[in-house]
């Protein structure tokens, strides 16, 4: 709801920048509940294979999603799994946690630098992608994060 | 005080309140009809009410006030503020005698006369006069000025009734308390709150939220003390020691708050059982005890329509009709027994009644009938394994079906339901004697005790009220895992108990890698090394989970998982536990559906398993698996196979090319399914025996390796002789194998010069034709050489459709065999279509369906079917089709002859 109302009546847009594997992603801000450090994550057997596990967040029950499994990109190091960050963001009244490489800054970006996903895109990424914005010397995809969660299944 | 008194004052009190509200709205809007009609109704209510209650004086006053409120009502007269402060003067005098009542438990002394004649007044139309309007210039006066009359009158000695005027709602209120005090000072307090503060409505999710509320207290308290725990000197101990005992009060006070008493879901039996006993002509008692036992409303709603269920099914089938009690020396009276009480943290009730008793032999014959167990299989089953048939699904033995039970769905769903909160049911019945029903569920849902266990490095929660108990198992020694063909059990005192490992059907790498040294034989018993079982029940079957470790219990509000998470039936929910971490709850149901999946024990528990497995999935086929040198198992429907034999390889002989055996005085032709498989060095080999009634033929196979039941998806494209294609069966490739070919194969005229015909004179066309509509590509191969082996000339058709066009094109068949799950058109559908009015109207028809609930077969004979045959069943089905086109001639016969 909120973002749709972000799409309808803004002319530039607020966004949590993460690193994924080397790629700029853009979170709408308004979708953020927060952002977390490394987390004790409890695997839970038998789930699809992008969910990382559940994590307590001040009590509530998150589920942890490896967004890089998700995108199909490699996994990360061993070494630099340590630093794994993740932004918490709400869906449906249930909480989730994307795990990213790195967060960023929030970058209010204007409507005019905004572009349709190219159709080239990888077809996973597309699926994901609200579209493109072009930042100075690098491109910033724009996470549809709903779409992201709907496509992680049991 | 009488309790309907109580309840009488409660209510009243209530609706006096919003009375005035109402009352003052209306003189703001004189005409609306709806509150209009809302306040005549409660003043009728209270003068009904107080007639029934004998309390004359409250009757009267209500039944003049309502008077004029009926003129309101019908428009006779306006509503004008004068009228409304006389009806808010004559709640108040309600209100007052109301007040008086609940502090004396009597109506107070004094007299209505002046109200009342003011009521008349203007119910008789006197109305327009002046006088009231002029001796109440003021409206609130006027109930003061009564009030105070009244006052003076019922006890002159009220010390302040003048200034108690003003407000009209309050002023009746004070009195009492100044009168009460003056009675007696010692339970003035108690019998002032006694009635209207007893009960409070309050929304149910106001409860509903506090009790999440003080879930989440008592995870934080939980959490809080273990970080005290391992802070013993800690300054907060004593303030958190309070704390625990604090929150373990308010939790309990709060699940007081959503206890009901078992009786609010008994309530509508008794009617039930009066209308069942006039419907049905039997005499029955309902016996209800311990109505008061408390549970939580949620439980409560969950079991009140099992246990309305059950109370019919007691009176419906179990209490026989009053000759047939008389005759076996029973009083005429049938008797049926609820009873509910507390045991542990649990709630037990139970349903008994003195009727007939489960009758074993008619669950056996449903039973069979419904393929649910091989006769075999029954006679190794004690009694009480028998009657818990009766919780599977498509189960009724009441001959017929009425209207109040024997519609075959019930029982299953009973048990379903009871088990979904975590209850269990039991059943005990000596036939002629009577039945008892037992179901014990837990007091709450909310809050529960789980068992902390650890596999492969994961901790995990298994809800306490499952778990019978835990049992250490050691390498060596008695308590150690035995394996049969790889199925871990376990014998627990006189019992095999199947296990499974929660390591394999999670599938978690277990901690402890085997050193690379070490054979599979030691790292099997290595890995079984000082691990548990956890022996957990769930209805009347007994499993044991393997798990690493086990830690304490703890106590843990179950939450559901994400809604991406939601399809894995392991998993009922999770939790987060007092260290903080999340944790994933285990669904005992879930993990026992999954134990009918592995490989059957001993006899007792295969057949325990075997409930499970079918109450989940009802078309699966029991495949018997075999091997044939090559490493690709193949599979045959169970039900095909008459025999598993071992024939010695010096028996065998050999006649005219043919290998042949004798068995049971004939020859038997044997067929090596893979001629190159050579059974040098052995003594026999293992042959699948296939009987057609008098002659067999044996099947030669390398190893017979498991009967399994599956649900089979044959993938065609076999071309290999022999075999009708792959199927996914075990989570292997599995070639499934097309027995006809073989029976075809041996010899071609080998059933024909054993005579083998089918039943009926040959027509013109030499064979009788028989029509096959299946829309499974898999039956339609394994039935038509079959079919044609039998001696029919079949016709295949793949959909309801096609065979409706070759009724057009005036082709003509002996019999008609149709599938019923079929998509597009049911076999029903297609049968009701055949029947209208076609040209195959005289063609008997048989129905064919690898499922079949007794509502089905109904409809099929209903639609027209002559008979319901189960797939695979090739005997019965052969049977059938012989009878029915015998049926057939000899009827077309008999119309000749009376022709």
């Amino acid at each position: 709801m909120k973002q749709q109302q972000l799409d309808i009546s803004y002319r530039s847009k607020d966004y949590l920048t993460v690193m994924i594997a080397g790629q700029r992603f853009g979170v709408p801000v308004l979708q953020v509940q927060d952002v977390l450090r490394d987390q004790r994550v409890t695997k839970i057997p038998l789930a699809p294979p992008e969910v990382a596990g559940s994590l307590n967040l001040r009590g509530r029950i998150v589920t942890a999603i490896d967004v890089r499994r998700k995108l199909g990109v490699e996994e990360r190091k061993q070494d630099a799994e340590r630093d794994n960050m993740s932004v918490v963001v709400e869906y449906n009244h249930e909480l989730y946690s994307l795990i990213i490489d790195k967060v960023g800054d929030v970058l209010s970006l204007d409507d005019s630098s905004f572009e349709k996903n190219p159709g080239t895109l990888d077809p996973v990424w597309k699926d994901i992608s609200l579209g493109i914005y072009q930042l100075d010397g690098e491109l910033m995809v724009v996470m549809d994060v709903p779409k992201l969660l709907n496509s992680v299944h049991a | 005080m009488d309790d309907l008194i109580i309840e009488f004052l409660t209510e009243t009190n209530e609706s006096l309140d919003e009375l005035d509200v109402d009352l003052v709205n209306l003189e703001q809007n004189p005409n609306d009809k709806d509150l209009l009609g809302k306040i005549f109704r409660l003043m009728h209510t209270i003068k009904g009410t107080c007639g029934f209650l004998s309390l004359p004086r409250l009757e009267k006053v209500a039944h003049h006030a309502e008077n004029v409120l009926g003129r309101f009502r019908d428009g006779d007269l306006e509503v004008t503020p004068d009228y409304v402060t006389l009806i808010l003067e004559s709640i108040d005098r309600i209100k007052y005698i109301i007040g008086e009542l609940e502090a004396n438990g009597a109506e107070p002394d004094g007299s209505d006369a002046d109200l009342i004649a003011k009521l008349d007044a203007v119910y008789e139309g006197k109305t327009a006069e002046a006088p009231k309007p002029a001796a109440q210039p003021e409206r609130e006066l006027v109930p003061g000025e009564v009030s105070l009359e009244e006052l003076e009158a019922a006890f002159a000695a009220a010390p302040g009734p003048g200034d108690m005027a003003p407000p009209p709602a309050p002023a009746p209120k004070k009195p009492e308390l100044a009168k009460a005090s003056g009675n007696d000072e010692g339970s003035e307090g108690q019998k002032e709150s006694s009635v209207s503060a007893q009960t409070l409505r309050v929304n149910v999710d106001v409860l509903e939220n506090l009790m999440t509320m003080v879930s989440e207290l008592v995870l934080t308290r939980n959490q809080l003390l273990q970080i005290l725990r391992s802070n013993a000197e800690s300054e907060f101990s004593a303030p958190l020691q309070r704390l625990n005992h604090v929150v373990s009060e308010l939790q309990e006070g709060v699940m007081k708050t959503r206890m009901q008493p078992i009786g609010n879901a008994w309530s509508k039996l008794p009617r039930i059982i009066r209308d069942l006993s006039m419907e049905l002509g039997k005499k029955i008692n309902l016996e209800m005890r311990g109505q008061e036992t408390e549970l939580d409303r949620q439980v409560l709603e969950m079991i009140k329509d099992p246990l309305t269920h059950m109370v019919r099914n007691s009176g419906d089938h179990g209490i026989e009709p009053p000759a047939e009690r008389v005759a076996v020396g029973k009083p005429e009276m049938g008797r049926i027994l609820l009873n509910a009480y507390h045991e542990g943290g649990h709630i037990i009730i139970q349903i008994s009644d003195d009727g007939k008793g489960l009758s074993l032999g008619k669950i056996k014959k449903k039973v069979l009938e419904n393929g649910l167990a091989t006769s075999e299989e029954l006679d190794a089953m004690t009694p009480q394994q028998i009657q818990q048939f009766i919780f599977k699904a498509g189960f009724s033995t009441a001959e017929k079906v009425t209207s109040v039970s024997g519609r075959g769905v019930g029982m299953d769903v009973v048990r379903t339901n009871i088990e979904k909160i975590g209850g269990s049911i039991e059943l005990s019945s000596t036939e002629g004697k009577g039945s008892t029903f037992t179901i014990k569920i837990p007091l709450t849902l909310a809050i529960v005790s789980a068992l902390i266990v650890e596999a492969g490095a994961e901790r995990f929660a298994i809800p306490q009220l499952s778990v019978r108990e835990l049992v250490m198992i050691s390498e060596h020694g008695d308590n150690r895992i035995e394996h049969i063909k790889g199925a871990p059990v376990f014998r627990l005192r006189d019992r095999l108990l199947p296990l499974v490992s929660l390591n394999n059907i999670l599938k978690l790498e277990p901690v402890e890698a085997p050193p690379p040294e070490d054979g599979a034989e030691a790292e099997l018993t290595r890995r079984d090394n000082n691990r548990y079982i956890v022996v957990t029940q769930v209805g009347a079957y007994e499993f044991g989970i393997i798990v690493d470790r086990v830690f304490d219990t703890e106590e843990i509000v179950v939450k559901p998982v994400a809604t991406i998470l939601k399809n894995m039936p392991l998993f009922s929910g999770n939790t987060i536990l007092g260290d903080g971490s999340v944790i994933m709850i285990l669904d005992p149901n879930g993990i026992a559906n999954t134990t009918g999946g592995i490989e059957a024990t001993d006899v007792q528990d295969e057949n325990e398993g075997k409930e499970t497995r079918l109450a989940t999935s009802e078309r699966k086929t029991s495949l018997l698996l075999f091997s044939v040198g090559d490493r690709a198992p193949k599979a045959v429907p169970l039900s095909l196979v008459s025999r598993l034999e071992n024939v010695k390889i010096g028996d065998v002989e050999y006649s005219s090319g043919q290998m042949m055996v004798q068995y049971r005085g004939t020859l038997m032709p044997l067929v090596p399914f893979n001629p190159s498989v050579s059974f040098d060095g052995q003594d026999d080999m293992p042959v699948l025996v296939f009987s057609d009634k008098i002659h067999s033929m044996g099947l030669i196979v390398s190893e017979i390796i498991d009967i399994i039941e599956e649900h089979i998806d044959v993938k065609l494209g076999g071309n290999q002789p022999g075999l009708l294609g792959s199927a996914i069966i075990n989570g292997k490739a599995t070639d499934v194998v097309d027995v006809a070919y073989f029976l075809n194969n041996i010899n071609e005229n080998w059933f024909k010069d054993h005579g083998d015909q089918p039943y009926g004179e040959e027509d013109a066309q030499g064979k009788q034709r028989v029509l096959l509509v299946d829309d499974s590509a898999f039956f339609r191969n394994m039935l038509t050489p079959l079919l044609s082996v039998a001696g029919y000339e079949v016709t295949t058709l793949e959909s309801p459709f096609e065979a409706l066009k070759l009724c057009e094109d005036g082709e003509t068949f002996d019999v008609i065999i149709s599938d019923i799950e079929m998509p597009d058109m049911d076999g029903f559908e297609f049968a009701e279509r055949v029947k209208a009015d076609s040209n195959w109207q005289d063609i008997p028809m048989l129905a064919l369906s690898s499922h079949a609930t007794p509502q089905d077969v109904d409809r099929g004979l209903q639609v027209g079917f002559k008979n319901y045959v189960a797939k695979f069943d090739r005997q019965t089905l052969l049977a059938a089709i012989s009878r029915t086109i015998s049926e057939s001639q000899d009827n077309q016969r008999q119309e000749k002859a009376a022709g």
